[in-house]
């Protein structure tokens, strides 16, 4: 069984993001990138089912500019065994044309498996994996949070708000992976080594006019400050009144 | 005149309120565009038609209604599939959707299957000529993007919460429809639908939220936390990423960049110091209160109402005077 996993370079939240002069970008400097957490746990549960002798091969594929060959190549050193770079200037913010190319590309592979992280916290859409499935017009099942493949079948588990489903679904299909499903190994030093020598292949994409444009972006209003109501169990009896009078949410 | 087509989520014979949300907000969208109509789809097992009535008061004018004893559980193709035929012949000028588990994975397979894009988690929308406008937060909320959506129809997923669902007398006419597809012959199949504790508040629709960290310093301690929510009576029970990861709670109760978005009228965090990642997930509450020992702990920045103090005194305290002030009312 050969399995792809769709990955995306994506920024490191842990800072003040700063709006580009043109408003509808990002000012990239300083920002430190890396793999999705989604998506290393995709390429993850493709390593487990590789290790399980369930899989024959895993290929990582992303859509960029030349940069992503370098969160390719963290894939490779965590255990992948090929790369394909779907070359394009941009990223676009709509999941739509970077699906369309993506299902051009997967199409014919020969995948069993292919899959995705649920979403990415950068553009925080959530709709490339379902629609690249569409385009594949191939069985799909999102934000996985087990999976168990056996006899050509598998079956999954999704979190809902207050439930779980247990689903069941047939071969070849694409999944989308959602936090809970296992813990993303950290690349080792001769998986390190060994992902040089591997084989990553770059593609020129042409990629659809986008459908959804970034008008704008900005930065949220900050909250206004808050106060410290007083200390220890003293301050119930203040902020009980401060939540009846002023907030009105008792 | 631009007609709205709103899909309505549910669960067995329950609407869900999410699914009320997005037909208020094709109706607003109605409205905003003149004349348009409401055209409201619901999927379930018999007897859902019946339940499926009440959506005009949310502002459906057609109930499409359609009954099988296969749609017991979600699934994911007839969903699919329906939808999608359904907003093809019907020529909508935008098609509504939730931001939940299923509404993430039904939006883009219908908009996929349409030929456009779609737009998750919309915290607000517009109509600009015949161009809908949205406004949508990237990277974990801290931006906001403002998107033009050129494909039709527009397809987008409301954010829970945002709108309230409203109630006008109206009536909507109820037709029943059929799947699109047998439910007994797609590739994907829900099994089985397993119920969290019954009645139990979810996160994204509770009006009150009450969260705890690693101030909490062990799993059993969290019962401080569910008795302050029992005190309320609306309130849900979510978790910080290093207690679900250290197994104190299922991740799926997990607030935060990697886990559940919340926005609910009052939120409070319960020994919750305010990593960056539980932030993404609670920053837009209405109002936060925290109690944190730390006077410097970062959630305090976010807070409307800080107690600087031991959470074993202060919430147990904080309990007693909710429970005191429900009394009264």
């Amino acid at each position: 069984m050969k399995i792809a996993v769709c990955i995306k370079r994506v920024p490191d939240m842990d800072v003040r993001f700063k709006i580009g002069a043109d408003n509808v970008s990002l000012d990239e400097a300083g920002l430190k990138f890396d793999i999705n957490d989604f998506d290393a746990w995709a390429v993850e549960a493709a390593l487990q089912l590789k290790e399980k002798d369930a899989a024959s091969e895993v290929t990582v594929i992303s859509l960029g500019p030349d940069v992503v060959q370098e969160t390719i190549r963290k894939a490779l050193s965590m255990g992948a065994d090929r790369g394909v770079q779907l070359k394009s200037d941009k990223v676009p913010f709509d999941g739509f044309p970077v699906a369309k190319a993506l299902a051009e590309e997967l199409k014919g592979g020969g995948y069993e498996l292919i899959l995705f992280g649920k979403m990415s916290p950068d553009s925080s859409n959530g709709v490339v994996g379902p629609m690249t499935a569409e385009f594949l017009g191939l069985p799909c099942v999102t934000a996985i949070s087990s999976l168990e493949i056996a006899n050509g079948k598998g079956t999954a588990k999704r979190e809902l708000e207050g439930a779980q489903e247990i689903v069941e679904f047939q071969l070849p299909a694409v999944l989308t992976v959602d936090e809970g499903l296992n813990t993303a190994r950290y690349p080792s030093l001769k998986g390190i080594m060994a992902a040089k020598k591997k084989p990553l292949q770059v593609k020129p994409v042409q990629l659809a006019d986008p459908q959804v444009v970034v008008r704008k972006l900005e930065l949220p209003a900050e909250r206004k400050a808050g106060r410290i109501v007083g200390e220890g169990a003293a301050a119930v009896p203040e902020l009980v009144k401060l939540l009846q009078t002023e907030a009105k949410v008792l | 005149m631009a007609n709205i087509f709103a899909f309505v989520e549910s669960r067995g014979l329950e609407l869900r309120k999410v699914g009320l949300e997005a037909v208020t907000a094709a109706r607003t969208l109605a409205d905003k565009s003149g004349s348009g109509e409401v055209h409201a789809l619901v999927l379930g097992p018999p007897g859902i038609a019946a339940k499926a009535s009440q959506l005009g008061q949310y502002g459906a004018d057609v109930v499409i209604a359609v009954e099988h004893a296969g749609l017991a559980n979600y699934s994911p193709e007839v969903a699919t599939a329906t939808a999608a035929d359904r907003i093809k012949s019907g020529g909508y000028r935008a098609a509504i959707f939730s931001t939940s588990a299923q509404g993430r994975d039904l939006a883009p397979r219908v908009a996929a299957r349409l030929g456009v894009s779609a737009v998750t988690d919309v915290i607000s929308f517009d109509l600009e000529g015949a161009t809908v406008v949205v406004r949508h937060p990237i990277n974990i909320g801290k931006v906001i993007a403002t998107l033009a959506i050129a494909g039709s129809p527009a397809v987008i997923a409301m954010r829970p919460n945002v709108i309230a669902p409203a109630q006008n007398a109206k009536a909507g006419r109820v037709e029943n429809a059929q799947p699109a597809v047998d439910p007994g012959s797609t590739r994907v199949k829900v099994v089985e639908t397993r119920q969290g504790g019954s009645g139990k508040l979810d996160l994204a629709e509770a009006p009150v939220v009450i969260a705890g960290g690693r101030g909490l310093k062990a799993a059993e301690n969290f019962k401080l936390v569910e008795d302050l929510a029992s005190a309320f009576g609306n309130a849900a029970v979510g978790a910080t990423r290093a207690v679900t990861d250290d197994g104190w709670r299922p991740h799926s109760d997990q607030i935060g960049q990697t886990g559940r978005l919340v926005s609910p009228e009052l939120y409070i965090a319960v020994g919750i110091s305010g990593a960056v990642q539980h932030l993404a997930g609670m920053r837009t509450s209405k109002t936060i209160v925290a109690v944190n020992k730390d006077k410097d702990a970062p959630i305090f920045k976010v807070a409307d109402y800080g107690i600087v103090g031991d959470v074993f005194e202060v919430i147990p305290a904080l309990t007693e005077a909710v429970r005191e002030a429900k009394k009264h009312h």
